[in-house]
């Protein structure tokens, strides 16, 4: 019999743990500073509105109806489109191979937090030399000579284990019972943060560059893609999560409010996360006079600014140790809480045609993904094929699928039909204006994106050297490649379970 | 912080938050109506 969310709170925590991650954390402030700062929030609410909201409602009403995951949504379609659900569940476990390597600096910082409290390394204050020390440094992509890093090498294994370790156990035992503590933790712990961050000296200098609205570039259509891509990824919409979840509501379960309250709650996390880092970099080009652009605009924002934002909480050493012990720790938490998510999904669509023990299933998975992790230890992997690999999955195949995705499940399911699912329990309905949306509005600029994306990917690459060029094929149309080659070939092996054989 | 800047931060964070809070309060009084309605079930039952 199929599992099912044993209440509700414990879902809305999953699925809030699954949308909230370390993209939250770093993306959405420099996306904003990076877009015309205010100006940047209007396209990000339209985004909201015309495709997360209406694309969450959709993917949960769809994994009700049809109780199972991508593969079994696209097969029931057609029997051909199975293909498609494939490819979507193995964008999760791409993501997870290179995501898992970021949470574990999340695992190293928490060690050194502690390091910190008993006065063995005081860091926090300044944190540049030891993330140069765990994330090294290397030439280019295919500069493999540079070595690995042993720190996040060890890390992934203690995060792939954990990830097994929860996913193993199953939607409630596990991850419904893991979300259920850290979830608000994470939440409470960044609105206290947040609020210290906007008490510092400086901190109108970074909230003046976030919030700061610049009309003239409203009318910039890269502004609305970015706002789009930004909206759309953070809410790990379009890679099989939302519809495998959905998958393991109660029947009678509501669908509409609790699709507004993720986006609602993913979308806050993003604005305590911008408020978060731009005081602290505030409170930097106050003290130290640089500027905003010198920390860079990847994942090294969040984790320099965040350890000296956790410094500024105490003067007491071990005050700040524990603090940014707790802290890393729901950073680690968030981090876990998206990749079990992931795990979970492609496990769903897995379970749905092959008949396997969800134990020997998760431990292959992880097996795999502990190897597709430590290449991104090395310190090419981490400093760039990372990056390379993220905008081809992230940027491409993920808007790609969703694209696909609404689509085919608009107009073949019908959308008249869903929004009868959707309304049937929920708290309250949404109207015909949704049909309208994922008909036609969503789909529009979907395309948008993706087409804009896949330009900016080509012509982008004529700018770059031969070294940017190789790397750019090998590891981004190449992981595309082996996406598409594995997804092919577990559409045309047999199914094997009796709900995919019905 | 200029006007503007204040402006764009209550209404964005005004809508995003109050957003938030407004679907989390309906979601709890709807469950407490369904666990009134199912007391009162009960009681009919018995």
């Amino acid at each position: 019999m199929r599992e099912n969310w044993q209440s509700r709170k414990g879902f809305i925590f999953a699925a809030v743990g699954a949308a909230v991650g370390l993209g939250n954390l770093w993306r959405f402030p420099f996306q904003a500073y990076k877009n015309g700062g205010g100006a940047f929030l209007l396209p990000y609410f339209v985004a909201l509105i015309t495709c997360a909201i209406p694309l969450m409602i959709m993917e949960y009403a769809y994994g009700r109806k049809i109780r199972g995951g991508s593969v079994k949504a696209f097969s029931d379609l057609k029997k051909k489109y199975e293909v498609l659900g494939w490819v979507q569940v193995m964008i999760p476990i791409i993501v997870m191979m290179y995501y898992c390597a970021i949470i574990s600096v999340s695992l190293i910082f928490m060690l050194y937090s502690l390091g910190h409290a008993f006065g063995i390394v005081n860091w926090l204050s300044n944190p540049g030399p030891i993330m140069g020390m765990v994330a090294g440094s290397a030439q280019n992509a295919l500069d493999f000579g540079a070595g690995i890093s042993f720190y996040i090498l060890i890390a992934v294994i203690f995060v792939w284990i954990a990830n097994w370790i929860i996913v193993k156990k199953g939607i409630s035992g596990g991850i419904e019972k893991i979300s259920n503590i850290f979830t608000p933790m994470l939440m409470v712990l960044m609105i206290i943060f947040m609020i210290n961050a906007v008490r510092l000296n400086g901190a109108s200098i970074g909230l003046e560059a976030l919030f700061k609205p610049d009309f003239s570039k409203i009318l910039n259509p890269s502004i609305w893609v970015s706002a789009y891509a930004q909206v759309f990824f953070s809410t790990t919409l379009a890679v099989g999560v939302m519809i495998a979840y959905g998958s393991y509501l109660h029947e009678k379960a509501d669908v509409v409010n609790s699709s507004f309250i993720t986006v609602l709650g993913n979308a806050s996390f993003d604005l305590i996360a911008g408020i978060l880092v731009f005081s602290t970099l505030g409170y930097l080009v106050n003290t130290m006079g640089v500027e905003f652009t010198a920390f860079g605009t990847g994942a090294g924002v969040a984790f320099i600014a965040f350890p000296i934002a956790i410094s500024t909480m105490s003067s007491n050493v071990v005050v700040q140790g524990l603090l940014g012990f707790l802290f890393f720790f729901c950073l680690f938490i968030a981090g876990l809480t998206s990749s079990i998510s992931m795990l979970e999904s492609f496990a769903t669509a897995a379970f749905d045609k092959f008949n396997i023990s969800r134990e020997k299933l998760i431990s292959i998975i992880s097996v795999v993904g502990f190897v597709g992790s430590a290449c991104f230890a090395s310190y090419a992997g981490f400093n760039y094929i990372l990056d390379i690999v993220d905008a081809y999955v992230g940027n491409i195949v993920i808007a790609g699928c969703g694209l696909i995705e609404v689509i085919l499940i608009s107009y073949i399911y019908g959308t008249e039909e869903l929004r009868q699912e959707a309304n049937k329990y929920s708290d309250f309905k949404v109207g015909k204006w949704w049909d309208y949306l994922l008909k036609y509005v969503t789909p529009l600029l979907l395309g948008a994106v993706v087409v804009t994306n896949l330009f900016n990917l080509i012509t982008g690459l004529s700018k770059q050297d031969t070294t940017g060029i190789i790397s750019n094929i090998v590891f981004g149309w190449g992981t595309v490649l082996i996406m598409i080659g594995a997804s092919v070939l577990f559409y045309k092996r047999k199914g094997t379970t009796n709900t995919y054989q019905q | 912080m200029s006007t503007s800047s204040m402006i764009m931060m209550l209404l964005g964070c005004g809508a995003v938050w109050g957003g938030a809070v407004i679907t989390i309060i309906i979601a709890l009084a709807a469950d407490k109506k369904n666990e009134l309605q199912k007391d009162n079930n009960n009681v009919i039952s018995h």
